[in-house]
C-alpha cells in the first residue's frame, strides 16, 4: 500500500552567490563612496533570519550639507546646461545596466526586504528599469509635454523613499527628476537601504556624472535633515501619511515644492456579477502581494452580499494553498515582514480587530523561527468604524464588509480619509465607469488589481497625498511651472 | 423729484448655501472709502460662519461637479452676462472701494466680464488638455482624467476687489469645485455685489460660498478645516501664510502658496489656476472579447 501522496514541493532557492556583498558601506556622493564626516553607523538586516547583511552609514548634517552641494553643483555646471538628448542617453544606459544585473539586484532586493524572489525578479525589478527606459525617452521631448516649450527644471530634489519597494521608489522618484534636468539627493529607507547603493554603483558604470544622483543612507534624523536643507528646490516623499504631515509643515512658508505619496486604505469593490475566479485572484494579489506593505493595496474588501460567503470560502480556500517561508525561493508567495517594528505594528492592530468583535481567520501555516512572520489573515464581520476597516495596516491583513447596492459601495469606499487606490469587479463595461467615476481614488483597477506601468500616472486624493508620478503628469512634479 | 429722493440702502450680507443671512454672531464691521467716509456695515463672519459656508459647499460640491462640462460652461458664461448687466454698478463699486478713477474701474469690470468668458470655454476643454490615454504594457485601456479636487477654500485678493476676486474663484469652480470664499478685508463691497450676480446665474447654491469679515479671524479655521480639501492662499496676509500653510497639512489640503505680490490681474492667465485644483484619476479598463 502507498501512504498519503504528498504533493510539497521541493526547495527552490535562487542561489545568493550573485550578490557580491560589502561588510560596510559609505555614502554615495558626488560620484564617489566616501566615509561620513558626522555620520554614525547601523546594520542593515535579512527580515527572514535576522542576519546581518552590512554595516551602513547614517549620514549626519554635514554629510547631507555635502550631498546638496554636490547636487547643487552638478546641477548648475554639468546636469541643466546638458542637452535633453544627452541626459537621455545617460538614463537609456541605466535602464539598461538595470536589466544586465536584474537578477543580481532581485536577490539582493529579497535578502534586504524579505520580498519574495518571484516578485523582485518579475516586478520590482523590470519596472524599475521600464520607468527609466520611459523616462529616459521624455529628456528630450520635453517641450512637447504640455508644459511649455522649454520648460525649466526645479534644481536639486531631495528625495526620501519607503522599505516596500527599494529600487522600484527610486527609479520612480530619479528617473523623472533626471529626465527634467534635475539633480538628487536620494534617501533610502533605514531597513533597505542596499539596492540604492547598488543603484548608486550602477551610476558610476554608467559614467553618470558625479552629483547627479546622491545616495545617503540613514534614518528619520537623515531624511529630516534632507528635506529642511535650505539648498534643496524640491521634496518628493513616499511614506506614511503621519510623517508626510510632518514634511508638509516643515516646508511651510518655504519656497520649495512638495509632492507626497502616502497611505492608504483600498477598497476592492466586488460585484455579484464579477467573474469569481478572477476575482478571488485579485483579491489575494490585491492585499498579499509584497506581504500587503503596499500603500495602494487592497485592504479592504467590499463584496456584495448576497455572494459573500461564496467568495470568502473561496478566498480562504486560496489562502491555504499560499506557500510561506524563504523569500529566495522561487515558489514562495509570502515572504517575511520587514522589519520587527513593522511586524509589532501588524500584530497590535490586528488585535485590536479582535477586540472590536470582527472574525479572525488564518490558514494553518508554519512560521520560520527567525525572522519576522505574519500569516495572510483575513477579518469578517468587519464593521466600518473599526480601525482595521479605517487605519493603514501596512501587512498582509484584510478585512472584509459587504453591501447591498452600488451606492452603498461607493459610500463604504470613500468612508476614509485616504484615496490612493480601488479596485472594481464585475464582467459590466458601463458599471465599471461609473464606479470608477464615484470613487475618491487616484488610481481605480478594474478586474485587477496592484498593476503598475511607467506610463501610467500614479498618486492619491485627500489624505494620500498630492502630485502624480509615472506618465507625461509625473513630469510636472519635477519642472518650474 | 428724483433729487430729493431718500435712496434705499443695501444691507450686505454673507452668501451661503445660495442665501443671503446675516453673520449668526450679528456682528458687523464699518467699510470706508479711501478717505474714512462711511460706506456700509458689513457682515462680520463668524468661525460658524465659516463650517456653515463649508456645509454648504460640501453638499453642493458633488452635483456641481457631475454636471455636464458643457452646463457648468453655461452657468459661467451667465455669470458673464450678468456680470455685463451691472456693469456700472460695478464701475461705481470699485471706484468706491479701490480709490481708482472711472476709467481703471471700466476696465477691471471689463475684463472681470472677459475672464468669466474665458474660463466658461475651459469647462469642456481642460479635461483634454490635462488627460491622457496612456500606452500600458497589457491588455488595459489605461486613461488619466482630472477631477475637482473638493471643496476649496480661497482667500481672495486683498487689493483687486472685484477683478482679483473673478480671477480666483472661476479657475476654482469651471472644473467642479466648491468653494468658501473669504473677500477682499477691507474692500468687500464688490464681492457681496457679485455673490448677488452667482444668485442670479444658475449657479447652485453653495458652489460659491462668500464671507466677509476679518481674514486672520477666518482663515485659520478654514486651514484646519478636515472637511476642506484645499486652499487658495492669495490673499493671505504675509505674517499669516506660514502658520495657514502649516494648519492646511492637518489633511493633507492642496495648498496654492500666496504670491510674493498680488499679480497684475490685468494679464490673460494661464490654466494653472485652474490646474491647481484638480485631481488626477487613472482607470485601468480591461480589455477582453
Amino acid at each position: 500500500m502507498l501512504g498519503p501522496m504528498t504533493w510539497d514541493y521541493a526547495p527552490a532557492p535562487e542561489s545568493r552567490a550573485i550578490v557580491e556583498l560589502r561588510p560596510s558601506y559609505g555614502l554615495f556622493i558626488d560620484g564617489e563612496f566616501i566615509d561620513p564626516l558626522d555620520g554614525t553607523s547601523f546594520k542593515t538586516v535579512n527580515p527572514a533570519d535576522e542576519e546581518v547583511l552590512a554595516e551602513v552609514t547614517a549620514a549626519g548634517p554635514r554629510d547631507v550639507d555635502r550631498a546638496v552641494a554636490a547636487a547643487r553643483r552638478a546641477q548648475v555646471e554639468v546636469w541643466g546646461p546638458m542637452s535633453g538628448a544627452e541626459r537621455a542617453k545617460y538614463l537609456f544606459r541605466v535602464a539598461r545596466i538595470l536589466q544586465e544585473r536584474a537578477r543580481e539586484l532581485a536577490v539582493l532586493e529579497s535578502l534586504d526586504n524579505g520580498k519574495p524572489i518571484r516578485e523582485s525578479r518579475d516586478i520590482d525589478v523590470p519596472l524599475a528599469a521600464a520607468y527609466f527606459f520611459y523616462y529616459a525617452g521624455w529628456a528630450d521631448k520635453l517641450g512637447y509635454a504640455g508644459f511649455g516649450s522649454d520648460p525649466p527644471p526645479l534644481g536639486v530634489a531631495g528625495q526620501v523613499i519607503p522599505w516596500n519597494f527599494p529600487l522600484l521608489m527610486a527609479a520612480w522618484k530619479l528617473a523623472p527628476a533626471l529626465a527634467t534636468g534635475n539633480t538628487s539627493v536620494l534617501k533610502p529607507a533605514e531597513t533597505t537601504p542596499l539596492s540604492a547603493l547598488l543603484l548608486a554603483e550602477i551610476c558610476q558604470q554608467a559614467d553618470l556624472p558625479p552629483g547627479v544622483v546622491n545616495v545617503i543612507t540613514g534614518a528619520g534624523a537623515t531624511g529630516e535633515a534632507l528635506v529642511t536643507h535650505s539648498g534643496i528646490d524640491k521634496v518628493a516623499f513616499t511614506g506614511s501619511t503621519e510623517v508626510g504631515k510632518g514634511i508638509q509643515r516643515a516646508l511651510a512658508g518655504t519656497r520649495k515644492r512638495l509632492t507626497l505619496e502616502l497611505g492608504g486604505k483600498g477598497a476592492n469593490v466586488v460585484f455579484d456579477d464579477a467573474p469569481l475566479d478572477e476575482a478571488v485572484e485579485g483579491i489575494v494579489n490585491g492585499i498579499f502581494f509584497n506581504q500587503g506593505h503596499v500603500c495602494c493595496a487592497g485592504s479592504r474588501l467590499l463584496v456584495q452580499e448576497s455572494i459573500a460567503s461564496e467568495v470568502v470560502d473561496r478566498l480562504k480556500r486560496r489562502l491555504a494553498t499560499l506557500r510561506l517561508g524563504d523569500p529566495l525561493d522561487k515558489n514562495t508567495d509570502i515572504g517575511a515582514i520587514n522589519s520587527a517594528e513593522q511586524l509589532d505594528k501588524i500584530n497590535d492592530l490586528a488585535a485590536t480587530g479582535e477586540q472590536e468583535g470582527a472574525q479572525r481567520w488564518a490558514p494553518s501555516c508554519t512560521l520560520p523561527g527567525r525572522g519576522f512572520w505574519f500569516p495572510p489573515t483575513v477579518f469578517t464581520g468587519v464593521s466600518p468604524s473599526y480601525r482595521i476597516a479605517r487605519e493603514e495596516i501596512f501587512g498582509p491583513v484584510l478585512s472584509v464588509l459587504t453591501f447591498r447596492t452600488p451606492e452603498e459601495a461607493v459610500m463604504k469606499a470613500n468612508n476614509v480619509p485616504y484615496g490612493l487606490s480601488a479596485g472594481i469587479w464585475t464582467e459590466k463595461g458601463s458599471r465599471i465607469l461609473w464606479m470608477a467615476g464615484q470613487m475618491r481614488a487616484g488610481v481605480v483597477w478594474a478586474n485587477t488589481f496592484n498593476r503598475f506601468d511607467p506610463a501610467s500616472p500614479f498618486g492619491g486624493y485627500r489624505e494620500s497625498g498630492f502630485g502624480r508620478e509615472g506618465g507625461r503628469h509625473g513630469l510636472e512634479a519635477y519642472l518650474d511651472v | 423729484m428724483s433729487d430729493s429722493r431718500i435712496e434705499v440702502r443695501k444691507t450686505y450680507k454673507l452668501y451661503i448655501g445660495g442665501m443671503f443671512p446675516r453673520s449668526e454672531s450679528g456682528r458687523t464691521f464699518v467699510v470706508s472709502d479711501e478717505r474714512g467716509a462711511f460706506l456700509a456695515n458689513v457682515a462680520l463672519a463668524s468661525r460658524k460662519d465659516v463650517r456653515d459656508a463649508v456645509a454648504a459647499a460640501r453638499r453642493a460640491q458633488s452635483r456641481w461637479a457631475g454636471a455636464t462640462a458643457y452646463n457648468r460652461g453655461q452657468v459661467l458664461y451667465r455669470i458673464a452676462e450678468m456680470l455685463e448687466d451691472r456693469r456700472a454698478q460695478f464701475v461705481e463699486l470699485v471706484v468706491l472701494s479701490e480709490a481708482v478713477s472711472a476709467r481703471i474701474a471700466r476696465a477691471c469690470v471689463d475684463t472681470a466680464v472677459d475672464r468669466l468668458v474665458w474660463y466658461a470655454g475651459w469647462a469642456d476643454k481642460f479635461a483634454q488638455v490635462a488627460g491622457s490615454s496612456n500606452p500600458v504594457a497589457g491588455p488595459y485601456f489605461n486613461f488619466s482624467i482630472p477631477e475637482a479636487t473638493g471643496v476649496v477654500a480661497v482667500l481672495a485678493p486683498q487689493a483687486s476687489s472685484l477683478l482679483g476676486l473673478v480671477s480666483v474663484v472661476a479657475p476654482a469652480v469651471v472644473t467642479g469645485n466648491a468653494v468658501v470664499v473669504v473677500a477682499s478685508e477691507l474692500r468687500p463691497l464688490p464681492a457681496v455685489t457679485l455673490a448677488e450676480v452667482l444668485a442670479s446665474s444658475d449657479l447652485p447654491g453653495g458652489v460659491v460660498n462668500l464671507l466677509t469679515g476679518r481674514v486672520g479671524e477666518l482663515s485659520p479655521v478654514l486651514a484646519a478645516h478636515r472637511d476642506v480639501d484645499a486652499m487658495d492662499l492669495c490673499g493671505a496676509p504675509a505674517a499669516l501664510a506660514t502658520d495657514l500653510e502649516r494648519a492646511a497639512a492637518t489633511n493633507v489640503k492642496r495648498v496654492l502658496r500666496p504670491p510674493l505680490a498680488e499679480p497684475d490681474w490685468m494679464e490673460l492667465p494661464t490654466p494653472s489656476r485652474m490646474l491647481a485644483f484638480v485631481e488626477t484619476k487613472t482607470v485601468w479598463h480591461p480589455i477582453g472579447i
